[in-house]
């Protein structure tokens, strides 16, 4: 198969490579570039496993192609850790930690670059946005009320007096039956 | 100052919050370099006679360097569950008939990832489709058999004493209905996985996703015909198994074989819609309930006959249904139970555990029946529960199933769930919905648990071993894949020794440096792996003692730890001389390792109080809040404890209202991927109110049960009867889980025909 050039920066670090088109950037990030923090968790764009950012903006690495990723940036969760690689600074990996937003850990690195998108797009949360922000990012082990309680810390709220007032909300939850992958 | 009962965070997670945890797939290690990569053709059709394999085209494919089938591999075909009949063998690949989609059927072996995917499609398989059977019932028929040749589709019956005619005889009210509990996907987020290489040494090293190092590599031994010692397991971490991931799969046998066979080592990671299809699935019981007692609110006798579904290959699901007899009866002092399951294999995939594993479909059974029966007395289920359960003066408890409950304090429980909601007043706010014809109601469901942890697997080992630099490291046969072992683990540790959590490493799951080990599963490892930790800090600490007494000049009697210092020291003598754990270690090994026998099963237990809103109009249902007490005995860490509870509850209340595997009439799965299954997202829960009850058990020196799998076990029948509550007024009695929105439109439906 012929290959593609394609130049990426992946967290502020200029990547080259010739590539499949069909390559997923999902693939590109693990196998190409080594970064393994990124997770592949199923086949059809549902868990959120593989969330980046792509020039700031949370998508889902396995839906997108890696030529598709050429000249622009991506972020990984490696990319919130830091020049030494092991920083918890950021925010919401702070909070995650803070929060036991996490467990097995495999949809964290997913989790934590959505929630990271989400504050962007969004700094002022409460816990209905977040749940719904987060509604293409699946978690097996939280039952997500700590990863709701870690993005409401990320995003500088208190998250029992958010819990408080979305327990007492009549409003109506506006959520479909079930996630049905409609992306980031 | 104790760190027990402290909110410490988990030591785990700067690794996973910065590079990410290393799951089996992202494995990086040398000897793997080269690796081939495996892709298993997989059977799209239930159940077929294979008429020809054809791997000639793919084997011409680019990248590939062997197409196997089943003729060509020289190994047995194992039988995964030893109860069950010996024909119901599963083969390696597939040559003569294939029982369920997603069996393997040819092996492809490429250089590259992307290649096998490529070069499977060009495997051309013939089928001629049987019959499939896929309904229990018309499994029980035994008209079209899976295995022929054991002439049977049943694989165990559990009691086969004919029920007594006149068992409900002296109940005044007695009410009896089928139920199903579905069958659900564990879903891990990490589907399976195993890398394989063999060392000149002649020893496979084995890399796999699983909850059980050891258990994993006794069965490939197994398989493969080799002495336990030739494999060496080794676990990277898991991303999650909910009991999906306990004992080895045939792939993982697999993969060692072909990793032998090509002299290369191999990878296997599947897709996700392998892993709906492949990955063994839970639950699936067929229940009918019967349940008698008195109006006054009483119930005198019932019973549960069960019916499940083994999938295509027998596996532990054969096994489950004797802890869903065993807990029959629940919390309640019932003075007769009578119980009886039988299991049949069906062209789906195999069953076995799932988080609760056969305990939380004797719940859902018992606490459909209390709700019946308290229906049919018009007596308010919270009340009928608080006068069945057993009382806390009763304690140890042996049921009427034969199994003896350690500690608990159930009305206790019930009560502290109602308190927390405030029960009266949503009842009042129920009334008015009612009273007013809203389109939208409100249902209250109450239930009351009880559960089996560490339930068979009593035993575990563990070891401590201090370092001269101060450091301390403990290996422990237990296997955590998201709990927080490494930090609760050492916990124990650093309260008796005083070495701080962030100095002690905590490993596990590597079969050459833990040969024995129970894993974790059954929500077992606080009350084995855990206290074994424990008592081996304390053999430590005699052994140091032992040691420090001569250097001290002290009789052993006399010393005592000095916790801030993680030392030896003298009692009461301030000033004289110490000597730390750190300084004992420079001169000669310190390290205990220990076996800890905790010989019985702990029961933990709890209460749970849901409230959910049904749209009469749609069907659909929201849960607007969750209340649980859920008492584990004391709790070591809260913020790991209730981290395991809301993951619970979450999977309990999934199974209540949205998940369900299907397959149609033919077999097909119709829930193949995580767009079709019914995995809930944040956007589909609230969050959880939790209540704290520690009743220690008596089992073991620190009180502790297992909280794991609580949560499940208390939601789910919650939440069921919270949305058949919401409907009562209608007349509507029971819906079977999960209470999707078209099942409860079609129930709405038909009591309104039924009333007009």
């Amino acid at each position: 198969m012929t290959g593609v050039k394609v130049e990426i920066t992946v967290n502020g670090r200029t990547t080259t490579d010739e590539v499949e088109p069909r390559l997923l950037l999902a693939h590109y990030l693990r196998e190409n570039v080594g970064l393994k923090a990124t997770n592949i968790g199923c086949d059809t764009t549902s868990c959120g496993a593989c969330t980046v950012l792509l020039d700031g903006e949370s998508v889902k690495s396995c839906t997108v192609l890696a030529v598709q990723a050429d000249q622009l940036a991506v972020t990984t969760m490696e990319g919130l850790a830091g020049e030494s690689g092991d920083s918890l600074d950021h925010p919401v990996t702070a909070a995650f930690r803070a929060e036991h937003g996490l467990q097995c850990g495999f949809c964290t690195p997913g989790m934590v670059m959505a929630v990271t998108g989400l504050i962007a797009e969004n700094p002022d949360l409460d816990e209905r946005a977040v749940r719904e922000g987060l509604e293409g990012n699946l978690c097996r082990c939280t039952g997500y009320h700590n990863i709701v309680r870690a993005a409401l810390v990320a995003a500088g709220k208190d998250p029992d007096a958010e819990q408080e007032i979305e327990a007492l909300s009549d409003d109506a939850r506006t959520a479909p039956g079930f996630s049905v992958g409609s992306g980031s | 100052m104790s760190i027990m009962g402290t909110r410490v965070v988990r030591v785990e997670d700067p690794v996973f919050l910065t590079r990410g945890a290393t799951y089996t797939d992202d494995l990086t290690d040398e000897r793997l370099s080269g690796a081939l990569h495996l892709t298993l053709v997989r059977s799209p059709i239930a159940h077929a006679t294979i008429t020809s394999i054809d791997v000639e085209a793919a084997r011409e494919a680019p990248g590939v360097v062997a197409v196997l089938t089943g003729a060509d591999i020289d190994l047995p075909a194992p039988l995964l569950f030893g109860g069950a009949p010996k024909q119901m063998v599963r083969p390696w690949l597939a040559t003569e008939r294939v029982r369920f989609v997603g069996e393997p059927v040819a092996a492809v072996l490429t250089e590259e990832r992307y290649q096998g995917p490529d070069a499977a499609e060009l495997v051309d398989v013939d089928y001629e489709p049987l019959p499939a059977v896929v309904d229990v019932r018309e499994a029980l028929k035994d008209e079209n058999l899976l295995f022929p040749d054991a002439g049977t589709n049943t694989c165990s019956v559990y009691n086969k004493e004919d029920p007594d005619p006149d068992f409900f005889a002296d109940c005044e009210v007695v009410v009896t209905r089928e139920i199903i509990n579905q069958r659900v996907a564990a879903a891990s987020l990490e589907t399976r996985a195993a890398s394989a290489v063999w060392g000149d040494d002649g020893r496979c090293t084995l890399f796999v996703s699983n909850q059980n190092a050891q258990g994993a590599r006794d069965e490939v031994a197994g398989w493969l015909g080799v002495d336990a010692s030739q494999i060496h397991v080794i676990l990277p971490d898991v991303g999650g198994g909910f009991g999906a991931k306990i004992g080895a799969d045939p792939e993982f046998a697999l993969v060692a074989w072909l990793a032998r066979h090509t002299g290369r080592p191999v990878r296997w990671s599947e897709s996700r819609s392998e892993n709906m299809t492949g990955m063994v699935q839970g639950r699936d019981q067929r229940q009918t309930i019967t349940i008698g007692g008195s109006r006054d609110g009483r119930v005198k006798a019932y019973r549960l006959d069960v019916i499940a579904d083994a999938g295509a290959y027998p596996r532990l699901g054969v096994f489950l249904p004797v802890f869903t007899r065993m807990m029959a009866p629940g919390t309640y002092d019932i003075e007769k139970v009578d119980s009886r399951a039988t299991v049949v294999v069906t062209n789906t995939t195999s069953t076995a555990a799932y988080r609760g594993a056969g305990r939380p479909e004797a719940t859902s059974a018992i606490e459909r029946a209390m709700d019946l029966f308290a229906a049919e007395i018009g007596m308010d289920p919270a009340e009928v529960r608080k006068i069945n359960v057993v009382a806390p003066e009763k304690f140890p408890f042996t049921t009427k199933g034969g199994v003896e409950y350690d500690s608990g304090e159930y009305a206790k429980a019930i009560d502290l769930a109602l308190e927390a909601s405030d029960y009266a007043t949503l009842r009042e706010v129920q009334k008015a919905r009612r009273e007013r014809g809203d389109a939208k109601q409100i249902g209250i469901g109450v239930s009351s648990y009880v559960e089996i942890t560490g339930g068979g697997a009593f035993v575990e080992n563990a070891s401590v071993e201090v370092h001269a630099d101060g450091t301390a490291l403990v290996w422990t046969g237990t296997s955590p894949h998201g709990q927080g072992h490494a930090t609760a683990w050492a916990m124990l540790a650093s309260e008796q020794l005083g070495i701080p959590v962030e100095k002690i490493t905590v490993r596990h799951g590597d079969t050459d440096h833990v040969p024995e080990g129970g894993g974790t599963m059954g929500s077992r490892s606080l009350q084995t792996g855990g206290v074994a930790v424990h008592q081996a800090s304390l053999e430590l600490i005699d052994l140091a003692k032992q040691r420090a007494a001569e250097i001290l000049e002290a009789s052993v009697e006399d010393l005592e730890v000095d916790t801030t210092n993680a030392a030896i020291v003298v009692r009461g003598a301030p000033g004289s001389p110490t000597v730390t754990f750190a300084q004992l270690a420079e001169r000669e090994e310190l390290k205990v390792k220990t076996v800890w026998d905790g010989k019985k099963a702990t029961f933990p237990f709890g209460s749970h109080v849901a409230v959910v809103e049904v749209d009469t109009e749609t069907g659909k249902v929201t849960v607007e809040r969750i209340w649980a007490v859920d008492d584990a005995g004391p709790v070591l860490n809260p913020l790991l404890c209730e981290g395991q509870r809301h993951g619970g509850i979450a999977q309990g209340i999934a199974q209540a209202m949205l998940e369900e595997v299907v397959f149609d009439p033919d077999g097909q799965p119709l829930t193949a991927t995580f767009a079709d299954y019914g995995f809930p997202s944040a956007a589909e829960l609230p969050s959880f109110d939790l209540v704290t009850m520690e009743t220690p058990t008596p089992i073991n020196p620190l009180g502790f049960k297992g909280i794991g799998e609580a949560g499940t076990i208390g939601s789910a029948p919650a939440v069921q009867s919270a949305v058949v509550d919401a409907l009562a007024h209608l007349g509507i009695r029971h819906i079977d889980m999960p209470t999707t929105p078209l099942r409860v439109w079609e129930a709405i439906q038909d009591a309104v025909k039924e009333d007009g």
